[in-house]
C-alpha cells in the first residue's frame, strides 16, 4: 500500500436550489466546508442522522448530484485529478470503473428482468476492460469469494430468485468487478436484518481487504462503522462534528453530540417483578394464516401484566406483526383465542365492543402515513377524545393541549398539519392519539424504527415516563435488541411463526441460550473494535441467509 | 386576506389557465346577467332569415332571423346549468358508491362494481336515447338521466382513488378505533380524494356540456323554442350547405367553453397535486 493519499476532499460544499412557484430561488447548503484524505485500503466511516448529508458527500465521490443539487465549491481529487474539472464524458469513465457505489436498497437497485450475473458484469464489458468470458470468469471468482452459494451458477439466477443478504453481497461483486480504486458504501446493511447484516459485513470488510480498495461507509449506526472503518467522520447538518480514527471515536469523543452517538444504547429498564395479579392480555395458542392455508403463526401463547413492557423480537418474516393484528382483530386466528382484562376477545373487530376498542390502542411504524395527511394535529388527537368519551369545544381542546404538553410539544402545534412536524414529532402525536383514548394497553409496532437513533432514545424515553404516570401495559414489537434492552420486562422471541423463547427479561437474556436466541443477541453490533471477528469466530448456528 | 389570496392564486396559475379563467368568468358573467347583456329577446325575430354579421346583429341572425349573440346568451343559461346540475349528481353518486365499495370491500364491492360494469356495457348516447324518448321531456328529467348515466366514469376513478388511500394506516387506525363507514368515507378518503376529483369535476362538466348538446342536436335536449349550444347547431346546420356559418358560431362556444375549462383544470392539478406541503 503507498503512503500517498488516494482521495483528497478538500473544503466541499454542495448546495440545492429551491424552486417554489411565485418565490425567488432559495439556495440551500447541504454539505459545508467538509475536507478529509483517504488511502488506499483504508476505510472512511461518514454516520450522521437522516438530513446531515454523508449520502450527499458520497454521491459527490462520483461527481454526482442528486436532482437540485449542485457542487458549489472545493475540490475532490482521486491521485491528483480534481474530478470536479472533468468533463461530462470523462466522468463517465470514473464512475464504474475507478470509483463504484453499493446502494442501501440492493432489491431496488437490480432490474428484475435481467438476471444477476449480466448485471454483475455490464460496467467491466461496457467500459471495455474485459471480455465476457473474462468478466464471467472473474465475477465467478468473487460470488466464490464473498461466500454465495454455488458461484458457478450463483449469476444465472435473477434478483428475485436470492435472498436480501445475497442480493447485497451481488451488489458488492457488481462494484468490485470492475476493479475499482474507491467503493462507496451507502447504508448497505440498513435494511437487512441483524443475523444477515453481521454476515454482509463480515463480507464487505473481507471485500474490502482482499482488493484494497479505498472505501467510503456511509451509516447511521456507530456501531456498525466501527466494526469496518479506520477513520469515522461524524455530520450533523451537513457540517463536520468530529473526525478522527475509529478508536478516537468510540473511546474517547470529544464532541457532546459524538458522546451521545456512543451511550445511546446504553439506557436500560429496571424490570419490574411478576405482580400476582391476572394478566390484562393473556394469548392462547393462536394460529393464524393470510391464506387460510400457510401458517404465519403457530401455536403462540404468551401473556403481559398490567403496567408491563413485553416486547416480541424477531427476523422479518417472523409474523410478530401478524401477532398484533389477530391481538387487534384485524386478522381472525384460525384457532386459539386472546382474553383480555379476563374476558375474550371477539375474534373479529366489529363484534368488539367500543370499550374493548377504547382499551386497546396501536401506534404504528410509520408516522407518516399513520396519520391523515389533511387533518390537523388537533383534529387528530382530539378525534378519540370526541369519539369515546363524547368530549367536544372547548372541553375537548383543552384535553388536547393538554396531551400535547405531555408528549412536549405544546399548544402551538395545535393546528398545524402533519407535513409540517419531523418524524420524531409525528411519532409523539401518533403517541398522544393513542393516549387520549385512555388506553390500558397500547401495541406498538417498530414505533422506532424509522427515526433517527437519537430521536428514537427520546421516543423511548417518553414511553417509559408515561407508563409510569399511566400505568399503561406496551406490547412492543421490534427487531432491535438494543431496545428491548433499553424498555421491556418480559421478552417474547418469535422464529418462523414460533415462541421460541418468552419470559421475563432476565430469564431471556441470560443463559443457557437455545441457538436462535444465541445468534440473535450475538448479531447485535457492539460499540467495540474487533467485535465483529470475535462474534464470527463462536457462533453456533449460521442465519437463515445462508 | 381576501384579496391576497386571489392575488396569490392568480400568480400561480400559468398564461393559458389565467386565459381559460377569463373566458369561463366573461362566460359565467354573460349568463347570469343574461336578460340586462343581450341586445335583442332571443325568441323575437328581429331580422333577414341566415343575416350575416353587422354592427346592429353582432353575430348574425339564425334560420328564422333571431339574433344568434342574444340566443347564445341565453342559451348558456340552459347549457351551463343543466351541465353543472348533471355533473354535481354524477359526482355525489359516483364518489359515494365508489368509497362505499372500497371501503366496504368483498361482496358489496363486487356488487357495486358489477352493476358498474353493466351500465358502461351499453354504449351512453344509445341509453340516454332510449331513456329520454320514454320518459317526458323535461329539464329535471334530463338532468337526473345525464347525472346518473355519467356517475359511472365517476364510480371507477373514485373507486381506484380510494382503494390506494383505504390501505393507509390512518383508515386502519380510524377502523381500530371503531368508526363508523360514513365517517372513514367523508373525514378521512374525501380529503385525500379530493385533487383528482376536482380535476375529474372540470373534465366531466366539460363532456356534459357536450353531451347535452348533443342530445340537444339529436332533437331530445332543450326543447324549442328555448335554445342551448346545442341546439343551436342543430337549428341552423342546413345553412351550411348554403356557406351560411351561423351553425359554427355556438360550436365555437362549445370548444371555447371546454378549453377553457381543461385549461384551467390542468393548472390546478399541476398545483394541488405537488409533493410539497400537506395542503
Amino acid at each position: 500500500m503507498s503512503d500517498v493519499h488516494f482521495l483528497e476532499v478538500q473544503g466541499l460544499e454542495i448546495s440545492a436550489y429551491i424552486n417554489m412557484p411565485g418565490e425567488a430561488t432559495k439556495t440551500l447548503i447541504l454539505v459545508d466546508n467538509i475536507s478529509f484524505t483517504l488511502k488506499r485500503g483504508e476505510v472512511l466511516g461518514l454516520i450522521g442522522e437522516s438530513g446531515a448529508g454523508k449520502s450527499t458527500i458520497g454521491l459527490a465521490a462520483m461527481a454526482y448530484g442528486r436532482a437540485g443539487c449542485k457542487i458549489t465549491g472545493g475540490t475532490m481529487k482521486i491521485d491528483g485529478v480534481d474530478l470536479l474539472k472533468l468533463s461530462s464524458k470523462e466522468i463517465n469513465k470514473v464512475r464504474g470503473t475507478r470509483v463504484a457505489y453499493v446502494a442501501q436498497s440492493a432489491a431496488a437497485s437490480f432490474n428484475p428482468a435481467h438476471k444477476i450475473g449480466d448485471q454483475v458484469i455490464e460496467v467491466a464489458i461496457e467500459h471495455k476492460l474485459m471480455s465476457k468470458a473474462e468478466a464471467l470468469d472473474y465475477a465467478g471468482k468473487l460470488y466464490a469469494k464473498l461466500g454465495l452459494p454455488d458461484p458457478e451458477n450463483f449469476g444465472n439466477r435473477y434478483p428475485h430468485q436470492v435472498s436480501g443478504g445475497q442480493l447485497q453481497r451481488a451488489m458488492t461483486v457488481m462494484a468490485l468487478c470492475a476493479k475499482p480504486d474507491l467503493i462507496v458504501f451507502d447504508e448497505p446493511t440498513t435494511a437487512l436484518d441483524v443475523t444477515t447484516q453481521i454476515e454482509v459485513l463480515a463480507t464487505i470488510k473481507y471485500a474490502i481487504k482482499d482488493s484494497g480498495v479505498a472505501a467510503l461507509y456511509i451509516t447511521h449506526d456507530l456501531a456498525v462503522v466501527a466494526q469496518v472503518a479506520d477513520h469515522i467522520m461524524v455530520l450533523r447538518h451537513g457540517k463536520m462534528v468530529e473526525y478522527g480514527s475509529t478508536d478516537k471515536i468510540i473511546n474517547h469523543a470529544s464532541q457532546k453530540y459524538t458522546q451521545d452517538l456512543v451511550s445511546i444504547r446504553a439506557m436500560e429498564k429496571q424490570e419490574q417483578p411478576v405482580p400476582d395479579s391476572p394478566a390484562i392480555l393473556q394469548v392462547n395458542n393462536i394460529a393464524a394464516a393470510y391464506d387460510g392455508v400457510t401458517k404465519i403463526l403457530n401455536d403462540v401463547t404468551l401473556h403481559l401484566h398490567a403496567g408491563q413492557t413485553l416486547s416480541i423480537v424477531g427476523e422479518s418474516g417472523s409474523g410478530k406483526s401478524t401477532l398484533a393484528r389477530v391481538i387487534t382483530g384485524l386478522l381472525p386466528p384460525m384457532q386459539g383465542e386472546v382474553l383480555f382484562n379476563g374476558k375474550p376477545l371477539s375474534s373479529a373487530l366489529k363484534n368488539r365492543s367500543k370499550e374493548q376498542l377504547r382499551d386497546l390502542q396501536m401506534i404504528y411504524q410509520m408516522a407518516d402515513v399513520a396519520m391523515n395527511p389533511r387533518h390537523t394535529i388537533g383534529q387528530i388527537i382530539g378525534r378519540p377524545i370526541e369519539f369515546y368519551f363524547g368530549i367536544s369545544g372547548a372541553e375537548n381542546r383543552k384535553m388536547t393541549i393538554e396531551l400535547l404538553e405531555q408528549i412536549e410539544l405544546g399548544e402551538q402545534y395545535f393546528d398545524r398539519y402533519p407535513a409540517e412536524l419531523s418524524g420524531g414529532q409525528k411519532q409523539r402525536v401518533c403517541i398522544a392519539r393513542a393516549l387520549a383514548a385512555k388506553p390500558s394497553l397500547i401495541i406498538c409496532d417498530e414505533v422506532t424504527s424509522a427515526l433517527d437513533p437519537l430521536v428514537a432514545d427520546g421516543i423511548l424515553q417518553l414511553l417509559m415516563s408515561l407508563q409510569e404516570k399511566h400505568a399503561i401495559a406496551y406490547l412492543f414489537i421490534t427487531h432491535d435488541l438494543a431496545t428491548v434492552k433499553a424498555i421491556s420486562d418480559s421478552i417474547a422471541v418469535m422464529y418462523q411463526g414460533s415462541l421460541v423463547r418468552f419470559g421475563q427479561k432476565s430469564m431471556v437474556l441470560s443463559p443457557p441460550f437455545d441457538d436462535y436466541t444465541d445468534m440473535l443477541l450475538s448479531s447485535v453490533p457492539h460499540m467495540e473494535l474487533g467485535w465483529l471477528e470475535k462474534t464470527l469466530a463462536n457462533r453456533k448456528m449460521q442465519s437463515a441467509d445462508n | 386576506m381576501n384579496i391576497n389570496f386571489l392575488q396569490s392564486l392568480a400568480s400561480h396559475l400559468s398564461w393559458g389557465a389565467r386565459i381559460g379563467l377569463f373566458c369561463l368568468i366573461t362566460f359565467a358573467l354573460a349568463a347570469i346577467f343574461a336578460p340586462f347583456v343581450a341586445p335583442f329577446d332571443p325568441h323575437q325575430i328581429v331580422g333577414d332569415v341566415w343575416a350575416p354579421i353587422t354592427s346592429q346583429f353582432w353575430l348574425g341572425t339564425d334560420q328564422l332571423g333571431r339574433d344568434i349573440l342574444s340566443r347564445l346568451i341565453h342559451g348558456a343559461r340552459n347549457t351551463f346549468f343543466i351541465a353543472g346540475a348533471a355533473t354535481l349528481i354524477s359526482f355525489s353518486m359516483g364518489t359515494f358508491l365508489g368509497f362505499l365499495a372500497a371501503v366496504t370491500g368483498g361482496k358489496m364491492d363486487q356488487l357495486l362494481s358489477r352493476a358498474n360494469d353493466l351500465m358502461m356495457a351499453i354504449p351512453t348516447l344509445i341509453f340516454a336515447l332510449v331513456v329520454l324518448s320514454v320518459l317526458p321531456a323535461n329539464m329535471i328529467v334530463l338532468i337526473v338521466v345525464m347525472g346518473v348515466l355519467d356517475s359511472t366514469r365517476v364510480f371507477r376513478l373514485s373507486r381506484a382513488v380510494a382503494i390506494d388511500i383505504v390501505v393507509m394506516d390512518y383508515v386502519e387506525s380510524a377502523r381500530l378505533r371503531g368508526e363508523g363507514t360514513l365517517w372513514i368515507i367523508f373525514r378521512e378518503i374525501l380529503p385525500n380524494a379530493l385533487s383528482p376529483l376536482f380535476a375529474e369535476f372540470g373534465l366531466r362538466f366539460a363532456f356534459a356540456v357536450l353531451f347535452l348538446s348533443t342530445l340537444s342536436f339529436l332533437g331530445l335536449g332543450i326543447q324549442p323554442p328555448d335554445a342551448d349550444w346545442g341546439s343551436m347547431v342543430k337549428e341552423n346546420k342546413d345553412g351550411i350547405v348554403f356557406g351560411i356559418p351561423a351553425a359554427l358560431i355556438p360550436a365555437a362556444a362549445i370548444a371555447i367553453l371546454t378549453i377553457s375549462i381543461n385549461l384551467v383544470v390542468d393548472s390546478i392539478l399541476s398545483r394541488t397535486s405537488s409533493l410539497k406541503g400537506g395542503r
